[in-house]
């Protein structure tokens, strides 16, 4: 058990006062907020400790190398990779599903198929449709039970057409909170020779993740939703895939040596980091992870997961409020989302935001996804460390009384 | 909540000018794919003058009050005078604060109005940087 207030005093943007009450942060599948600790340890990077990295003779340089590799062994241990060179530095989740299109990608060939679910964050669809564009590779969709569910049976089918090379799918869906079952995709999927990319966007500051036992081949994630800064994301690849692939950017440091006709990549992992990283941000996300484990990471998962339950079923208790996909099972997460009848999803984030209370609207980046449930928008309540029942109380109220003030006639 | 003004709600909730249009001159159709507010707007032109509007959408309620506050006073407009209407007229109508978050719910309805117009020119559509202001 977390004591929700010891955990409360370390976030200073909790003690926001909006309409004269506490900020009430409800949209963590967004972004979350920092504790004291990553904030600290970001700002002692740069008043202290600010050199780049992997050059540089100078004490200083060294000392800034060390600590970002000392964050890259963090993010190994965190997801149990077995080698710390299998953790690339991204700008974020995107950039690192991006990075494996990019140079995974070109190893397709025409008419190769990728396997996406309908679950899917736009971060997760985009690039394939470029792949598609770019390399004539075909897109298949994995299809959906009727509560949300990733239907077993569709994947199944794909991969007995023998062309699926990738399967690339949401851990957790940042909109219904459903996860993914993972071990029977990656089993299914490995059975048929595909190679499998998990997008931990939301899954990761929600469950705990071991690439190793999982069998994952591709991992990606960002930092500022597991209570680190923006600007740093992760991809985890097996050493062998990820030496095997073409490099993704050019630039400094991604080289090992170049003359006027050509150039030798980079050892991992500097192959797939050109240029200076984002080394404070990178050492933040170290800082968030030993912030989560000193907490008890297990204890945060249990939190959030309880709390969630409690905001469904008190949810569901709200007159005219529809909540999207499965209504129980162990297998939901981070978020519930949720349309109201009469009232469109962005009038109520913005009534219930004047009042401090933080939710998002919107498709939430997977339009295909509320195309599939029939809506345009839908309104959305995330979960995270620092949150209360007392704060889920406030907000189902907030939209009692919204939803009465916008039927009154 | 001066946002939800009551003349606001008001619109929202009894859109005025949605009566169907007999024999439109141009009908045109735009999305705010961000959020799925959506506004069809059949405009009827005679002598370079609007001689009838009617309109029908789905969204929240700041798109739905504005296209309903702005179909009020685009019959008998010269084509002209919708052509120089600028947003800030639109913000005038709803007569509340309008944030940067909200602006193009405010304006969606006066961006498909527009660009009726430039489709019945047979012109190019008008960019959300224009109907904004941001941009000529």
């Amino acid at each position: 058990m977390i004591d929700p207030a010891a955990i409360r005093r370390q976030f200073p943007f909790l003690k926001r006062i909006v309409d004269g009450k506490p900020v009430v942060y409800l949209d963590n599948a967004a972004t979350v907020q920092k504790p004291q600790a990553v904030l600290e340890r970001m700002r002692r990077f740069y008043e202290e400790q600010n050199a780049n990295v992997n050059r540089g003779m100078h004490p200083l340089a060294e000392e800034a190398t060390i600590a970002y590799e000392e964050a890259r062994k963090t993010v190994a241990d965190f997801v149990g990779a077995k080698h710390p060179s299998e953790i690339i530095f991204t700008r974020n989740a995107t950039e690192s599903i991006n990075l494996v299109a990019r140079s995974f990608g070109e190893t397709l060939k025409k008419g190769d198929t990728v396997a996406l679910s309908l679950l899917e964050h736009h971060s997760n669809i985009i690039p394939w449709l470029q792949l598609k564009e770019r390399k004539g590779i075909a897109i298949e969709w994995i299809g959906l039970e009727q509560d949300g569910r990733v239907d077993i049976e569709s994947l199944r089918n794909i991969l007995e057409k023998k062309k699926t090379k990738l399967v690339s799918v949401t851990g957790l869906s940042n909109v219904l909170g459903i996860r993914t079952p993972l071990e029977k995709i990656i089993a299914l999927a490995h059975a048929a020779g595909a190679k499998v990319l998990v997008d931990a966007a939301q899954l990761i500051a929600h469950a705990s993740i071991d690439v190793q036992t999982l069998d994952i081949d591709f991992l990606a994630f960002s930092g500022h939703k597991l209570y680190g800064p923006t600007g740093v994301g992760v991809l985890y690849g097996k050493r062998e895939l990820l030496e095997s692939m073409p490099a993704f950017l050019g630039g400094g440091d991604m080289l090992e040596s170049v003359d006027q006709n050509g150039f030798i990549p980079a050892e991992l992992p500097r192959k797939f980091e050109a240029g200076t990283p984002s080394i404070a941000d990178a050492i933040g996300l170290a800082a968030a992870i030993e912030w989560t484990t000193l907490v008890c990471v297990d204890a945060i998962h249990t939190h959030t997961k309880n709390l969630l339950a409690y905001a469904r079923k008190k949810l569901s208790t709200v007159k005219n409020i529809s909540i999207l996909g499965a209504t129980s099972g162990n297998d939901l997460l981070g978020c519930i989302s949720f349309i109201t009848n009469g009232i469109h999803p962005h009038d109520l984030t913005e009534i219930l935001g004047r009042k401090g209370i933080c939710l998002r609207a919107g498709h939430h980046c997977t339009q295909i996804l509320h195309k599939h449930l029939g809506i345009t928008a839908s309104a959305r309540l995330s979960v995270g460390a620092y949150n209360t029942e007392e704060e889920i109380d406030r907000c189902i109220a907030a939209i009692e009384e919204t939803i009465l003030f916008f039927r009154k006639s | 909540m001066d946002l939800y003004a009551e003349n606001i709600l008001d619109h929202f909730r009894h859109p005025r000018g949605t009566e169907p249009l007999q024999k439109p001159t141009v009908v045109h159709h735009e999305i705010n794919a961000s959020c799925g507010d959506e506004l069809t707007v059949s405009v009827k032109i005679e002598n370079k003058k609007i001689t009838g509007f009617s309109w029908s959408g789905t969204g929240c309620a700041i798109s739905q009050a504005a296209m309903s506050l702005l179909s009020e006073e685009l019959t008998g407009m010269n084509l002209e005078q919708l052509e120089a209407m600028k947003p800030d007229h639109v913000k005038e109508l709803l007569g509340v604060p309008v944030g940067t978050r909200r602006i193009k719910c405010a304006l969606l309805g006066l961006h498909a109005v527009k660009n009726a117009l430039r489709k019945h020119a047979g012109q190019e559509p008008q960019s959300w940087m224009e109907t904004v202001g941001v941009e000529n």
